[in-house]
């Protein structure tokens, strides 16, 4: 009732919190405002909000056609018409670049959409339930974290066949583990709670507890989890593509991309460097950005 | 009593050689049991293959019988069971069955093709340890200071370049432009096979020749590949440098040797280092396993005729003998070395015993 008068910084800080929603705000307040004293954390989130951006107006940004050949046109150095220079075939490598943002952006969100479930449930029923489950649960995660996760992934596209679908299978498959041990962790530590001590006396099933109470409050951290390792993600799609086992030509999908300039890059260097320093601004943005908002939440650590 | 306490001596004894020995026997049955697990994944991995193997021997255009004949010979008429069966059999006996282009035995080739990834990754360790351990010391030291955030700044960078793209602007810089290092291959092509194989170390076995030409050639060629491998070592091995002297320097017996007036450079390295090393080693070990992964996009850039490259070409042709093969050596390398790093703690860790 009091919010409107003294307003929302009043509001935001007030000692004495009305409710449950509003300490929750406060809270991610709190992490905002030491997230913001971080400029390079800052400087990362600014890039991906930039990607996010051209990811979601592409079609209004783009110069040329991401597939329009013009052999005339072909290996043009940057600059006047095209900004970035043209590849091989004479496409707008600048236009090409930024439809790829639409590629990694789906890359990364379907990993992450398949991950979280999979790793917050596997490490939720094993650090609940204990015992054989438990065992048996975190051996196989263990044998998923001991391979290098671009070999695993390599294993698996071979197997499924080449193309950017499995591309993202294979990555999901290779991702969920560490979440998984991340939620095992915390769930040990939560399950003999008072709360879940109170639930399981009023006659809550096992299966009720986990998903509604333990698996909520693990979200926090796996969040977290996930944000540090967007930029994997991001390199391992990247190599899978210039294997070629990720996204098959002529997807403008930037690992592809640098593999197929690869034969005209002693001459025409911009073929190959542009769509890399596209790579690494994004997963360094990933990498800063994921960073910062580990320190924002745990502030005991430097 | 005398008697009495000698029991409970004896006892005690007993009770932890039992202990040592329960211990012993959990990390043996945790060990196997990842092992197994790793046998199933890859039989499975090379069961999901989507081309049929039979049609990839016989052609798409065989008649029925010479298919089921083959299908036979390669055991894929068997029930699902009785091919794993047969897989950990095979296994057993260190046969990974033949590459579907040369037909040659696959352990053969990765008999032949390992040294080449193996001096690679020792020359990255190398440099890698060499810059990136002096560097997080350096960083932990300043802690906070500019040179802190440099040196974080430098890692992070390592932690977000894709290593392919990092090793063809080498490439383009140093070996085009410059000509500076040497291009693709181990070493300059008119070198090529000049020098007896004796351990398949290129540049160990020149200088045991006593061929200084094929030594600088080989070196000019590795430095770069190295070089670029080792700067993801160095990203990671500073943070995680940085981390431990961190903890170190916060301890009490730090204050006390720098109350005592012992120098600045003497709390470091005798007092604060020392205590890490052990830690660091089971890292070093660690990372030098994961050069696998890396050498699997690096030998691609620079043409490097190893285990990498071995296993890109079999991944791009489908070949999945070969896959599998690797990928069960890759597992078992990084459980080894797991195991390693493990036993190592508890050797040197005076606390753990």
């Amino acid at each position: 009732m009091t919010t409107n008068s003294k307003g929302l910084k009043a509001w935001l800080t007030a000692e004495d919190t009305e409710s449950p929603t509003q300490a929750a705000i406060q809270n991610i307040w709190m992490i905002w405002r030491r997230f913001a004293d971080n400029p390079l954390g800052l400087l990362g989130l600014g890039i991906i909000l930039l990607l996010v951006f051209a990811a979601i107006f592409v079609p209004w940004i783009a110069t040329y056609s991401p597939f329009e050949q013009n052999l005339q046109s072909a290996l043009r150095p940057p600059g006047g018409a095209h900004l970035l220079g043209t590849d091989e075939l004479g496409r707008d490598i600048f236009s090409r670049i930024l439809w790829g943002s639409r590629i990694t952006l789906s890359i990364i969100v379907i990993v992450s959409i398949i991950v979280a479930p999979i790793g917050m449930l596997v490490g939720c029923f094993a650090g609940y339930y204990g015992g054989w489950l438990d065992t048996i649960l975190m051996r196989i995660t263990e044998l998923f974290l001991s391979f290098p996760s671009l070999i695993l992934a390599l294993a698996f596209v071979a197997a499924l066949g080449p193309s950017l679908e499995n591309a993202v299978i294979a990555i999901a498959l290779t991702q969920w583990p560490p979440i998984a041990r991340l939620a095992r962790a915390e769930s040990l530590s939560l399950r003999h709670r008072d709360h879940i001590s109170a639930v399981r006396l009023m006659g809550a099933s096992n299966l009720r507890i986990v998903l509604s109470h333990i698996v909520p409050l693990c979200i926090p951290s796996v969040v977290v989890r996930i944000t540090l390792n967007m930029a994997g993600i991001i390199l391992t799609a990247a190599g899978l593509g210039f294997l070629g086992l990720g996204a098959q030509p002529p997807t403008p999908e930037w690992g592809a991309m640098v593999s197929t300039g690869r034969r005209f890059m002693l001459d025409s260097w911009w073929v190959v460097s542009m769509p890399g320093i596209a790579i690494l601004t994004v997963s360094l943005a990933f990498n800063l950005a994921g960073d910062a908002l580990r320190d924002a939440l745990d502030p005991r650590q430097e | 009593m005398s008697h009495a306490t000698d029991n409970a001596v004896r006892a005690s004894g007993r009770r932890l050689n039992w202990r040592r020995y329960s211990r012993w026997s959990t990390t043996l049955a945790s060990v196997a049991t990842t092992l197994a697990l790793l046998v199933v994944l890859t039989f499975v991995i090379g069961r999901l293959m989507p081309v049929d193997p039979v049609i990839a021997v016989v052609g798409a255009d065989a008649d029925r019988a010479t298919y089921l004949k083959v299908q036979q010979e390669l055991g894929l008429d068997q029930p699902l069971y009785r091919q794993f069966v047969i897989f950990v059999g095979q296994l057993f006996r260190g046969d990974f069955g033949t590459t579907l282009l040369t037909g040659r035995p696959v352990m053969d080739d990765i008999v032949r093709v390992l040294p080449a990834t193996i001096e690679l990754a020792t020359v990255t360790i190398i440099l890698g340890a060499g810059i990136g351990i002096p560097l997080g010391v350096f960083a932990a030291v300043n802690r906070g200071r500019a040179a802190d955030h440099v040196v974080r700044l430098i890692a992070l960078l390592g932690h977000s370049t894709p290593i392919f793209w990092i090793g063809m602007v080498g490439l383009m810089v140093f070996y085009a432009k410059l000509g500076w290092v040497g291009g693709s291959g181990r070493v300059d092509i008119y070198y090529e096979g000049m020098t007896d194989e004796k351990t398949g170390f290129l540049l160990l076995d020149s200088l045991l020749a006593g061929d200084m030409d094929v030594f600088w050639s080989a070196v000019s060629h590795i430095i770069l590949p190295a070089s670029v491998l080792a700067y993801s070592k160095i990203a990671y091995l500073s943070r995680i440098t940085r981390s431990f002297m961190l903890e170190q320097l916060h301890q009490e017996y730090v204050t006390t040797a720098r109350a005592k007036g012992v120098s600045a450079r003497n709390v470091v390295w005798k007092h604060a280092f020392k205590n890490i090393r052990v830690q660091l080693v089971t890292v070093v070990a660690l990372s030098y396993g994961g050069m696998l992964e890396g050498a699997v996009l690096i030998e691609t850039v620079f043409g490097w005729p190893g285990f990498g490259q071995y296993l890109t070409n079999a991944l791009v042709i489908g070949d999945m003998n070969v896959v599998v093969a690797c990928t069960l050596i890759i597992g078992c390398v990084f459980i080894t070395l797991n195991l390693i790093s493990d036993l190592l703690y508890k050797f040197f860790d005076p606390r753990i015993k």
